[in-house]
């Protein structure tokens, strides 16, 4: 019998080794794997690639991976933010890397990643500084980019239900980079607020098929939306 | 000399948006365009983060961390609205499905070159964000922002000098004093606010300006 369940974070995460790259989902705060992100810091592996949107906020989640200097580099669309002070400290005494990705650009580097693409020409950003460096090319009459996929040996997402085979949906704008992240990674680990019984989830609103995901941790959060979240 | 007010250059930005529309409104003033668009119009707002049909934030008490703009600012969900990932997302922005997008810029250049991420500042952190992806995106890329920067400088150049978002993608710039298109003949003004003649707008922007015909808009 197929189980891809797993009992508790820790061990979700355990052999996610020093120098690992490691997709990690989430807007902001909404849809980014706490849980999970804490069971890393526990681990101990440093050295780390981290790809997110953001760069952390407060000094939750992310921002506490990053305070206990666990990431070597981190590839990011939008970094600066009213609580990301644990980054811009770091970044300012030159102890963390930065590739700063247009978010489109961000996210369709994941995707191809996780769809087997070899590298694609995209609009976004030819002509700006994001672009400089990379070869680009004129089709019919306009500009491209060439931009290559973005892979991970892991990476860290969260979704409302699952199951054993890992299928998974989500809530709301938390599933973001979720589903692009899961098919991205060699070892895709969700957490999710409750795994249902094979067949509970209807087939036709499966948004991520569990092909992509490999291993699941139900860890209920329900009442952290009423727990004061930190601010954008 | 008299100028438009934000809540005058919201309103003028909602005039132009019509029925059916999909629009993404960006980051600080164009948030304000949502509170005009007429409400017996439908129209759809995207949101980077993964949402179609966009509504109004909640009410006190009723904020949902999952349900957030790209602002990360608690929105609700029109009844009709649509969650998806980020690469489509994104797929509607650099698609070319999305109408109309709503752009706050440092600087607009006369060919319609944006600059609204960096100001290149060299102790700055960049952050980049969906600002490129929607400059290059939408069908139509409206712009606000004031006519000139607090010292009196124009923001509508020749040439960009701060790191530019996009190149020739501005459609139509909405200012303090002015709305202006960016058309392959240069820049045509299309209105001015009450009392700024053409030549004193002409003096002001620095660049060379032209009226638009009666018929442009």
């Amino acid at each position: 019998m197929i189980d891809k369940t797993v009992a508790s974070p820790s061990a979700a995460v355990a052999d996610i080794a020093d120098g690992a790259t490691v997709m990690i989902g989430g807007f902001g705060t909404a849809g980014m794997p706490s849980e999970l992100i804490d069971a890393l810091i526990r681990n101990g592996a440093r050295d780390l690639t981290i790809v997110n949107n953001n760069a952390g906020n407060a000094d939750v989640g992310l921002a506490a991976l990053l305070k206990a200097k666990r990431v070597r580099k981190i590839i990011c669309s939008f970094p600066r933010q009213t609580d990301s002070y644990v980054f811009d400290a770091l970044y300012h005494a030159g102890e963390i890397e930065l590739e700063l990705v247009p978010q489109g650009n961000l996210a369709e580097r994941i995707r191809a990643a996780g769809a087997g693409i070899g590298a694609f020409f995209t609009p976004t950003a030819y002509g700006t500084p994001l672009a400089e460096g990379k070869e680009t090319r004129v089709i019919n009459g306009r500009g491209y980019v060439l931009e290559y996929p973005i892979a991970a040996d892991f990476a860290l997402i969260k979704a409302e239900k699952g199951d054993r085979w890992g299928n998974l949906v989500y809530r709301k704008t938390a599933r973001n980079f979720g589903p692009i992240m899961a098919s991205a990674a060699k070892c895709a680990i969700a957490q999710v607020r409750k795994v249902v019984a094979l067949g509970e989830l209807d087939p036709e609103v499966i948004v991520t098929p569990g092909i992509f995901v490999q291993r699941i941790v139900e860890i209920d959060v329900a009442d952290q939306l009423s727990a004061p979240q930190a601010a954008a | 000399m008299k100028r438009f007010t934000r809540e005058q250059m919201a309103a003028r930005v909602a005039r132009d948006i019509p029925e059916g529309a999909y629009v993404n409104l960006g980051i600080g003033l164009p948030t304000m365009v949502a509170n005009h668009l007429p409400k017996e119009r439908e129209i759809f707002l995207h949101s980077e983060n993964g949402l179609l049909g966009m509504g109004p934030a909640p009410a006190a008490g009723s904020e949902d961390p999952d349900l957030i703009n790209a602002g990360k600012q608690p929105v609700t969900l029109l009844t009709g609205g649509a969650y998806f990932h980020h690469a489509d997302s994104f797929a509607m922005m650099r698609g070319g499905h999305l109408d109309f997008c709503v752009l706050g810029a440092f600087q607009v250049s006369a060919s319609g070159d944006l600059a609204n991420w960096h100001t290149g500042a060299i102790n700055a952190i960049p952050a980049v964000g969906g600002a490129m992806d929607l400059a290059i995106g939408a069908k139509r890329v409206l712009v606000m922002m004031d006519h000139q920067t607090k010292g009196g400088e124009s923001k509508i150049v020749a040439h960009c000098t701060y790191p530019l978002t996009g190149v020739k993608c501005v459609n139509r710039i909405y200012t303090d004093l002015a709305v202006i298109d960016v058309t392959p003949e240069g820049l045509a003004v299309v209105e001015t606010v009450d009392g700024l003649a053409f030549d004193e707008l002409a003096r002001i922007t620095g660049v060379p300006l032209r009226r638009a015909s009666a018929t442009a808009g």
